[in-house]
């Protein structure tokens, strides 16, 4: 466990990744755009717009998925005391909020030929735009803290505390949109999913999650130096010899 | 495969496009901002440790 | 334990004494959540059913909003006295302390709310029959909107913009509460049926009550240390 949660371990191991993860993430999105914007068929009621989707859930996937590590990274943290828990929290907000504006971008360029309007208060779309908000608080709550080691346990608890009420928030908007929108609006549109349209969208989600483990580490790595620059491991290393 | 269909989507083209070039800025974008941040860190370390040498 | 229980109903007592005492610091929320509801009226024209349809709404987010302004005053003063570190180092649950806490300040936040709703369902045009629904779905969604606002006044403590931020922190955490609050006096409104609302909403309390007190005080120490 010590050597896992050693910095210096986990930055030397870090930079071998990333660039393996790197390529998987290229070659995941390539394919997961030809077959999605090539391969698969128009959409029986959609036409061709229904592509949007390819990148609009993955994104809103990543979205969740990014907060639960998060509030996890943030459990363990707090019960722990792992300094490299409170750097992985810290590097995942940024990408999740960008995740999160993506999937409300997408979802709004993709609700517009649908309803004909470039907003609409659907279940999943609220919920969303709420976790965004979720995430801007996490964000502005660290930065507004000076000192790293309390900012990021504050950050934890706020975390846990929203992730337990994204769950309820889920229902409440879901019920509060079935009492307010009419029938025929129903759902964002997901068609129903043709098995060529499937392999794309896990294909792009899978990508997506490469690129956000990637890109992750990527900031980690940045946070462990800046964090133990006082450490002769990092003031040994080769690159910053001036 | 006709290029006109393929950039048109059937009408729908600003939109898909739309949305596929936000995700490209998106993943370009938060390629780009841990790559800069690197080079002010290490740069910054750089200062750091010539500071700590001088003032041994 | 009756030592537990003497020093709740002390720190109960007192806080309600020093709260009493700076009697502003209660009136502004009350008085904002007033204005605030008013000002609607006058930005959207007082058409009678406008109103009857947007009330629920707006008295609602008036009373999220009154709740967010009296946030700073539960933990403010006491972090600035060095009171609250004594709390903490004290032999009871910081946990209960907090709970007791909060319990005064809603008494004398949440509680004005409810009882001044009456003046503000005349005002937008309720009918008779959803003033009840109305003090109700307050009654038991103001003690669930002190619980989140104590989690979010504890982890910002003594910040600068403390107040603004948790705002941010906090109102997404809100909605639900929301939805279901505001959706019964709705609901009333047309007849529905409204007891999943308040059996929600009493889920939620319980909830809130069994957990938020011991995140705010894990918040606490983390803003203490």
């Amino acid at each position: 466990m010590h050597k896992y949660a050693s910095p210096k371990f986990f930055y030397t191991l870090a930079g071998q990744l990333i660039p393996w993860l790197g390529g998987v993430t290229v070659l995941l999105l390539l394919a997961g755009l030809y077959l999605g914007l090539f391969v698969a068929p128009a959409d029986y009621q959609q036409g061709e717009s229904y592509r949007i989707m390819f990148v609009h859930v993955p994104a809103a996937w990543m979205s969740m998925f990014i907060y639960m590590m998060m509030a996890g990274a943030g459990a363990v943290a707090l019960v722990w005391n792992i300094k490299l828990a409170e750097i992985f929290a810290n590097s995942c907000a940024p990408i999740g909020a960008s995740f999160t504006f993506l999937a409300l971008a997408t979802g709004s360029l993709w609700g517009k030929p649908m309803w004909g309007t470039w907003w609409a208060w659907d279940a999943r779309l609220t919920s969303e735009l709420i976790l965004f908000f979720l995430y801007i608080g996490y964000m502005a709550l660290q930065a507004s803290i000076e000192d790293p080691r309390r900012a990021a346990r504050a950050a934890a608890i706020l975390a846990l505390v929203g992730v337990v009420n994204i769950p309820v928030i889920h229902f409440s908007v879901e019920w509060w949109n079935t009492l307010h929108q009419p029938a025929s609006l129903g759902k964002v549109g997901t068609p129903s999913i043709h098995p060529s349209m499937l392999a794309p969208l896990l294909l792009m989600a899978l990508g997506f999650k490469t690129y956000f483990f990637a890109t992750m580490l990527m900031r980690m790595r940045n946070e462990i130096l800046e964090r133990e620059r006082h450490t002769t491991w990092v003031t040994d290393m080769p690159e910053l010899k001036a | 495969m006709n290029w006109q269909e393929f950039i048109s989507m059937g009408g729908y083209g600003v939109y898909v496009w739309g949305s596929y070039g936000l995700t490209a800025l998106i993943l370009v974008l938060n390629l780009f901002l841990p790559l800069r941040r690197r080079k002010v860190v290490r740069q910054r370390l750089r200062e750091f440790m010539r500071l700590k040498e001088q003032t041994r | 334990m009756l030592t537990l229980i003497k020093a709740i109903g002390r720190l109960y007592r007192r806080d309600l004494t020093v709260a009493l005492r700076r009697s502003t610091d209660i009136l502004t929320p009350l008085i904002f959540f007033v204005i605030v509801v008013s000002l609607f009226p006058l930005g959207l024209g007082p058409e009678p059913n406008t109103l009857r349809t947007i009330a629920p709404g707006v008295i609602w987010v008036g009373a999220l909003l009154a709740t967010m302004l009296s946030l700073n005053r539960l933990f403010a003063n006491d972090y600035a006295d060095g009171t609250l570190e004594q709390m903490a180092l004290a032999p009871f649950p910081l946990g209960l302390l907090v709970l007791t806490k909060i319990a005064a300040h809603w008494t004398l936040t949440g509680l004005p709310l409810v009882l001044i709703s009456p003046l503000l369902a005349v005002q937008m045009n309720l009918p008779d029959s959803a003033f009840g629904t109305l003090a109700l779905s307050l009654l038991l969604g103001t003690p669930i909107l002190s619980l989140l606002g104590a989690v979010g006044a504890a982890l910002t403590l003594g910040l600068r913009g403390g107040g603004v931020l948790v705002s941010l922190l906090v109102l997404p955490l809100y909605t639900p509460i929301l939805i279901f609050g505001a959706g019964s006096v709705a609901g009333v409104m047309l007849g529905i049926d409204t007891g999943a609302h308040f059996s929600l909403l009493g889920a939620f309390l319980a909830l809130a009550l069994t957990f938020l007190p011991w995140a705010t005080a894990a918040a606490l120490r983390v803003s203490l240390d």
